[in-house]
């Protein structure tokens, strides 16, 4: 038996097959990288029309291009699709692409999973997206899907809502097992675990919190199915069940979810970060267990997104400091960043700008939601302006820049070819200020209490609104500048290095550029 | 090499479907902590059974009362009286009016909440329309009794208790119920 299941191997590793096949049987983790990130690319822009959507509303105050039901189709699939099809996407993109490379496997564990894990997600987003043409719309009641909009208010599209969540939600339970049985069992030997990279460390944890929750979010959807469907009562008071209860299954999801958005950025940074200093990381072990701890507290924080539902005093207070406690660990990663930087060589090449914008931005972003923490003053932060400006800050600026930040520290070693730094540093520049001019002054509307989600706006906000939309329109066009630096880095261009960076540490750039489809079939040696 | 990876992936997914489980046993998990510490503001579902308790003469708890059909309920629902002082211990009956306006028969379920909510726990009902549905045919009226007291311990802090009765209109949750029960039959 053994000896057949040798023989076929052989045949795979010497064949290829070519065009359209090649990505629809692909068991090969740099192929399935490949298409993690390009569908997350297109998802990213998908999403992103929809927000010039709602911003092209709001750039006046009154009601100028759409009904509110389709504004509300806008910010509800947005946040869908940002969630769900672009960042989360992206990150397991990277992790196919560099965890084994990192690590030293020849491949992911479980590739044939792999190979369906990604593959079903374009139906989960087909479902999604067509939703959108059924008569009534599509979901129209915030990512968050709060009951009883969901289950009482909510149109005929909420099974396609159902269902696609379910695929999304089965194809990143498999992802995530992926990663931890590579992780576990693939090392290189000599890889201990204090010598994994950062990257490797964050998405470990991360891989861990999915196959936590998300099922979890799978259940609160079946729940809103089967309550607006088969006459069940979760969230149902007539019958027994609690709304609340919704909110406290969706938070337990939803909570750690964030950190599962941006605990890879960490490790993206940890990592360019270095290279561009010229000095090791500060602070590594530190690193792993802030990492750590913030995954493990980030299941104790949940009912601060529920303030303002009626908790006892006593709750409020424990989910409060709870939630300040989370920035400690995150405090410690941003002071090893600013110290792995200190007295560092450093040069400004486009991954690293992006990264120290991430640090910067992504920090304002925690600020604020240590102002959103503090119990009675969220009580008027909720749902205005001021939470869209914090979110944003920490996922476009935070999740975002380093997913843009990663695909220029490594797009050299993907293609073979340096992008085009002029362009790249264009693309910065631009994006760096239209982003601040996009979110910043959400934080004014928001305290002045610009309510979120609405598709017209007292006319006090109009001139806010205005330069916000303005922003917005900039920083979807600087997007465009992204996707030619893209396209001209896969074309060709001068050839790269297989160490690329001056400063760079790791065993992604021990291996020639472009990576060989097939790296470390005999374990390197680990120092 | 796949069989190598087999028991890991094994656990892991059990761990998935295991969250997936979790995610419905929050259901019952949190209906069990609310009745624990009545924080919610919820009261019990059944009748107290009437204790022969001290009565307290010396505080008297303003009990107001609040009663409001929910949006898609047709009915007209109101307390007799919206206001009154107890003194807790005593036992007293109050009624609440419902009318039917519509040609039909529509069945309505009431579901409480108690203000503030750590009072719920304090609020004993002997009877209640809210513990079965109500049926009322078209254009009829009727007198809902609810009979309660506060129990003693309330603790001190708390001087005025607001019970607010939301009437839902179960008609067709009821009409499902009993059409899978002819079926059954």
């Amino acid at each position: 038996m053994s000896a057949v299941v040798t023989d076929h191997e052989h045949e795979h590793h010497d064949h290829r097959p070519s065009g359209i096949k090649r990505w629809l049987y692909t068991t090969n983790h740099k192929d399935i990288g490949t298409m993690y990130l390009v569908f997350a690319l297109i998802m990213f822009f998908i999403g992103g029309s929809m927000a010039m959507v709602i911003r092209a509303e709001l750039f006046q105050p009154g009601l100028q291009f759409v009904e509110p039901n389709f504004f509300n189709q806008m910010t509800t699939v947005h946040g869908l699709i940002m969630v769900f099809g672009a960042v989360m996407p992206a990150f397991t993109g990277l992790a196919n692409w560099m965890i084994p490379i990192m690590i030293g496997a020849p491949d992911m564990a479980l590739p044939r999973m792999n190979n369906w894990s990604f593959w079903i997600l374009p139906f989960a987003f087909l479902i999604l997206l067509g939703s959108l043409f059924m008569p009534g719309g599509g979901p129209n009641f915030g990512w968050t899907f709060y009951a009883p909009l969901s289950t009482k208010f909510s149109g005929d599209s909420t099974a396609l809502f159902v269902f696609s969540v379910h695929i999304m939600g089965i194809s990143s339970i498999m992802g995530a097992i992926n990663v931890i049985v590579t992780i576990f069992n693939m090392r290189a030997p000599g890889m201990t675990w204090m010598k994994m990279p950062m990257f490797v460390w964050t998405w470990l944890i991360t891989a861990f919190l999915l196959i936590m929750v998300m099922p979890v979010l799978a259940g609160a959807v079946t729940m809103v199915l089967t309550d607006k469907y088969f006459a069940t009562s979760f969230f149902d008071a007539a019958g027994g069940g609690d709304p609340v209860l919704f909110q406290h299954i969706f938070w337990f999801f939803g909570h750690p979810e964030v950190y599962i958005m941006i605990l890879p950025a960490f490790g993206i940074v940890s990592s360019i970060v270095p290279t561009f200093a010229r000095k090791r990381l500060f602070g590594y072990s530190s690193m792993v267990y802030a990492t750590a701890s913030i995954g493990l507290l980030s299941f104790l924080v949940w009912a601060h997104h529920m303030f303002t539902t009626g908790m006892p005093v006593f709750a409020e207070l424990f989910f409060m400091y709870c939630t300040m406690l989370i920035s400690v660990p995150t405090g410690v990663k941003v002071f090893n960043w600013v110290a792995t930087m200190w007295r560092g060589a450093m040069t400004f090449e486009v991954p690293m700008m992006f990264a120290l914008a991430f640090v910067v931005l992504f920090t304002i972003g925690g600020f604020s939601g240590l102002m959103l923490a503090i119990t009675p003053a969220d009580f008027q932060y909720h749902d205005t302006y001021f939470v869209v400006a914090h979110f944003h800050y920490v996922l476009v600026t935070g999740a975002v820049f380093s997913i843009i930040a990663a695909a220029y520290y490594w797009l050299p070693k993907w293609t073979g070819y340096m992008y085009d730094e002029k362009l790249g540093q264009w693309h910065f520049w631009c994006s760096l200020i239209s982003v601040n001019l996009l979110f910043f002054p959400m934080h004014f509307v928001g305290l002045a209490g610009m309510p979120r989600r609405i598709p017209d706006y007292a006319l006090q906000f109009a001139d806010f609104n205005a330069l916000i939309s303005v922003g917005g329109f900039l920083f979807g066009a600087s997007q465009l500048i992204f996707v030619w630096v893209l396209v001209k880095c896969a074309r060709g261009g001068q050839k790269a290095t297989a160490r690329v960076w001056e400063g760079a540490e790791g065993l992604e750039w021990e291996i020639p550029s472009p990576a060989p489809y097939h790296t470390f079939d005999t374990p390197p040696e680990i120092k | 090499m796949a069989l190598k990876h087999a028991p890991l992936t094994l656990k892991l997914a059990i761990v998935a479907l295991g969250m997936f489980g979790f995610g419905f046993a929050l259901v019952p998990l949190y209906d069990v902590f609310c009745d624990l510490t009545g924080i919610n503001g919820k009261t019990a579902t059944t009748a107290a059974t009437a204790e022969a308790a001290v009565i307290d003469l010396s505080r008297e708890i303003v009990i107001e009362f609040i009663a409001r059909p929910n949006k898609q309920m047709p009915w007209l629902f109101k307390p007799e009286v919206t206001r009154m002082k107890v003194h807790p211990g005593e036992i007293h009956i109050m009624n609440y009016l419902a009318e039917n306006p519509t040609q039909r028969l529509i069945i309505g379920q009431a579901v409480p909440s108690v203000s503030p909510g750590q009072a719920a726990l304090y609020f004993h009902k002997i009877e209640c329309f809210c513990f079965t549905q109500q049926h009322l045919a078209g254009g009829e009226n009727m007198l809902m009794p609810l009979q309660f007291y506060i129990d003693p311990a309330l603790p001190s802090q708390f001087s005025t208790i607001t019970l607010s009765y939301t009437l839902y209109d179960v008609t067709s949750a009821w009409e499902g119920t009993a059409a899978s029960a002819q079926l059954g039959e």
